[in-house]
């Protein structure tokens, strides 16, 4: 019986394998784990996983269609140490975002001080003059973000992308894990995983702590643009999970600067307002007058102080692309530290030497545009046709501020199934941070996105993308430290009977059967 | 009707509800121990021994705990062992069940030997869900295919003593665990009822609005004070001597008076002599239970009779 790691070879970095095609310490147990495994019992879990997915309704639309977001069996496993370093270099770049948010919406001390350009700010089109000057109740504008991280061919983990304005993925962070330890329980019982599913908690512990001041119980909804919204399932997921309202535009309106929602009962008064509709569609006031997905009005209560919009309008000026180059120095500027995380090669396409030589080498770049998300746009130059190529050249050279260029990171490959054997195919990660006013908090692992296409680089859902479970080990069990608490008070003992037991009311045919003669 | 049929109506109800509550009792301890390092697997087992009153052969692993109150078909408090004796009652009495309702339970009882050999092999989370599919499948069969008399009354009855039996056991074994704050959530979920809390208080998870909810709310209906309420409407139903002053009998006595314990307990008080409140909930429930079976079944003369010859 052949292994179902026959003809692995992989032509990145592994997360799996070493240089040497020796697992790493970390994914030993793993490998061993599968080691053990034929592909009928592989093909038993997938179909279990399938239905699974399929039942619950784990899916996104993509061009009007439910599409299952595929789950691969396979976890993507992160050694602990490794995972202490992410975090950190996680909560920092959040903790310097959202000070350079408070600045560009407020004083502008950075441009002031020539950190980055004023035109910079000016230039994007995700800067919305609405937003200046609207502080947030208790400071919070990034309430939950989404850092995408790629690995290098040399294993360096680096930041590909900032996600601030309505980052999706969490649900499927917390599914998948649920749904793996009831496909593959075996596996985790062989290790330690640090848990995800209490980060929804927190996540509304955020919400709730962003609430206008002098609220004590606040009401909290979620703003969705409807059922035929690409990420639908991760908003009616997130509510159940929450227990909160999953609202939309119609159900919401605004009077003297009072965001209510309408309910059998009457108005009932909204406090926070977790909005997953694009800073466009939001208030029709203030934004494009033809949406019906916001509600109008609600800029001006947040401006009043009324309603706290989470995450915060305005927020695309800290993810635009553009602004990414300049994270390095944001995070020297604003927190007096060296970037923990680096970031991906890129060059500034606005500058004209840079876009003379970048244009010349375009077959060796990524080109994206700043504003773009979903890998739509996005142009791989190496992959890409003559055609593609020109159409790009021709778009860059009539709006160099509208994209960037990129080294090609060839993203590190992570053994998922294909058929009956396993092969490698290119992952990237995306942890997600609540940030609730006193802590950021890295949801252990994150989503875990691998391109299913042999040799793609694209792991967006949209391109064919799916996930993977993924698991940050602890080399200890979390509550080690037992000795330093106080000692708990004794359980009190179980004071239970057995269950009490019918009669056996077959009894007396057996009797009478047993008497019978044969 | 007959007393005899009443009685196996009254034990499958129990029976099924109790293969149910086991059930989710076993999916949350299990995967809170497979999704939580933190969890200790072996304080875990013996919790979970003793809340369901094993006390000889003590599981020591959550493997083994799965084979003990799962699948061994001889213990009549394991999933498949209440699953067998449900249909072992009602076959005695088929003739009075609706066809959908026999057949939903002789289906199980076939289908049970490969579901266990899948759960052995992949994991128990599809047999878990199976078992509860199915008696939320019985459920629904009694719903809409049986008259509302006294047969469906004894159903429900036996539901109803059931479901406040093993919340009570649910609960003693979360406050049991020597570290119940990672316990609440998977009682709610053992209760179906996480969605409901969060719906009903908008807040994260505390143990004072979660036995509130599980021990009092009037609402939901899982929580013990609405079985005791379906319970007694049942019993309210079943006995046509009740009359102006009384109780009428000694089960629905024992039935109100913990109804109305707990109706007109404040809520913040229900962390008081709370192991102890928990136990008493079950002994009163295995009172009514004897006190059913007095009044309505011709009393336990037949059941030690049964009994004796069961030696053999």
């Amino acid at each position: 019986m052949g292994s179902l790691f026959d003809g692995y070879h992989s032509v990145a970095y592994d997360e799996m394998f070493a240089g040497n095609g020796a697992p790493h310490q970390h994914t030993k147990a793993l490998f061993d784990a599968l080691q053990l495994l034929s592909s009928a019992d592989l093909d038993e879990r997938v179909g279990v996983l399938d239905r699974s997915l399929r039942d619950q309704g784990i899916t996104f639309s993509h061009a009007g269609q439910e599409w299952i977001f595929p789950l691969d069996l396979i976890p993507r496993l992160i050694p602990s140490a490794e995972w202490e370093r992410i975090e950190a270099g996680v909560i920092q770049r959040v903790r310097a975002l959202e000070a350079f948010l408070a600045d560009v919406y407020g004083p502008q001390t950075v441009l002031a001080d020539g950190i980055v350009p004023y035109s910079l700010v000016s230039s994007s089109t995700n800067f919305n003059r609405a937003a200046a000057g609207l502080e947030p109740a208790n400071g919070v504008r990034v309430h939950i973000a989404g850092i995408d991280l790629v690995r290098d061919g040399e294993g360096v983990l680096r930041v590909l992308e900032d996600n601030l304005r309505v980052p999706s993925g969490i649900s499927y962070v917390v599914e998948n894990r649920r749904t793996m330890a009831r496909v593959f329980p075996g596996l985790f019982l062989e290790q330690q995983v640090q848990p995800v599913a209490g980060h929804i908690a927190l996540l509304l512990g955020a919400l709730r702590g962003a609430a206008p001041a002098g609220v004590d119980d606040p009401t909290v909804v979620l703003l969705t643009p409807g059922v035929y919204n690409s990420a639908y399932f991760e908003h009616a997921f997130l509510a159940r999970k929450m227990g909160i309202e999953l609202v939309e535009g119609r159900d919401l309106f605004c009077r003297d600067n009072v965001l209510y929602m309408r309910t059998t009962r009457g108005e009932r008064r909204v406090h926070v307002l977790y909005r997953r509709v694009d800073d466009d569609y939001l208030d029709p006031v203030h934004f494009r007058s033809d949406s019906v997905l916001g509600c109008a009005g609600v800029l001006n209560a947040a401006r009043a102080g009324n309603v706290t919009i989470a995450n915060a309008v305005g927020n695309g000026v800290a993810d635009d692309k553009l602004t990414y180059t300049y994270l390095p120095a944001l995070i020297e500027y604003y927190l007096g530290e060296q970037p923990l995380l680096p970031n991906v090669t890129t060059y500034r396409l606005d500058e004209p030497d840079v876009l003379r030589e970048c244009l010349g080498r375009l077959d060796e770049l990524v080109l994206k545009p700043v504003d773009g998300s979903g890998g739509y746009g996005l142009l791989i130059g190496p992959q890409a046709s003559d055609e593609e190529l020109a159409a790009t050249r021709a778009e860059v050279l009539a709006n160099p501020r509208g994209w960037i260029a990129q080294e090609v990171v060839m993203l590190s490959t992570s053994p998922s199934l294909d058929g009956d054997r396993l092969a490698p195919r290119h992952v990237d990660l995306r942890p997600f941070a609540i940030n609730d006013g006193g802590h950021v908090r890295v949801v252990p692992g994150g989503l875990t996105r691998v391109a299913l296409r042999a040799g793609s680089l694209v792991v967006n859902s949209s391109q064919g993308g799916g996930s993977k479970d993924t698991w940050v080990l602890t080399s200890r069990p979390a509550r080690a430290n037992e000795a330093d608490l106080p000692a708990p008070l004794p359980a009190p003992a179980v004071r239970a009977s057995a269950p009490d037991l019918g009669p056996q009311s077959d009894q007396p045919q057996q009797q009478q059967q047993g008497g019978r003669p044969c | 009707m007959l007393s005899r049929v009443a009685e196996a109506l009254f034990w499958v109800g129990r029976y099924v509800e109790r293969a149910e509550d086991t059930a989710r009792l076993l999916d949350v301890h299990f995967h809170q121990v497979v999704e939580d390092p933190a969890t200790d697997e072996g304080d875990t087992c013996r919790v979970l021994a003793a809340v369901m009153g094993v006390d000889a052969d003590v599981p020591q692993d959550i493997r083994e705990t799965l084979e003990v109150l799962g699948y061994q078909s001889d213990n009549p408090s394991s999933i498949v062992g209440a699953l067998l004796a449900a249909r072992q009652n009602a076959r005695g009495v088929r003739e009075s069940l609706s066809a959908d309702i026999w057949e939903c339970l002789n289906t199980t009882h076939h289908e049970l030997p490969l579901r266990i050999e899948a759960a052995r092999a992949f994991g128990p989370a599809p047999f878990f869900s199976y078992v509860r599919h199915r008696a939320a499948m019985l459920a629904g069969h009694a719903d809409a295919t049986m008259s509302r008399d006294h047969g469906f009354d004894f159903l429900v009855l036996g539901r109803s003593v059931e479901r406040v039996d093993m919340t009570a056991r649910l609960l003693a074994a979360t406050v049991s665990t020597p570290s119940p704050e990672d316990g609440w959530i998977a009682t709610l979920r053992a209760c179906s009822a996480h969605e409901a809390y969060l719906r009903t208080y908008q807040r994260g998870v505390e143990p004072q609005l979660v036995l509130e909810f599980l021990l009092l709310d009037r609402l939901f209906p899982r929580s013990v004070f609405h079985a005791l309420v379906v319970g007694e409407q049942a019993l309210t139903r079943l006995d046509p001597t009740a009359g102006r002053v009384g109780a009428g009998n000694d089960a629905r006595r024992a039935m109100s008076r913990t109804r109305t314990d707990l109706e007109f307990l404040p809520a913040e008080s229900v962390f008081e002599d709370l192991p102890t409140r928990l136990h008493e909930l079950q002994t009163v429930m295995s009172e009514v239970s004897d006190a059913v079976s007095r009044r309505f079944f011709g009393g336990s003369a037949t059941i030690g009779w049964s009994l004796e010859e069961s030696v053999r």
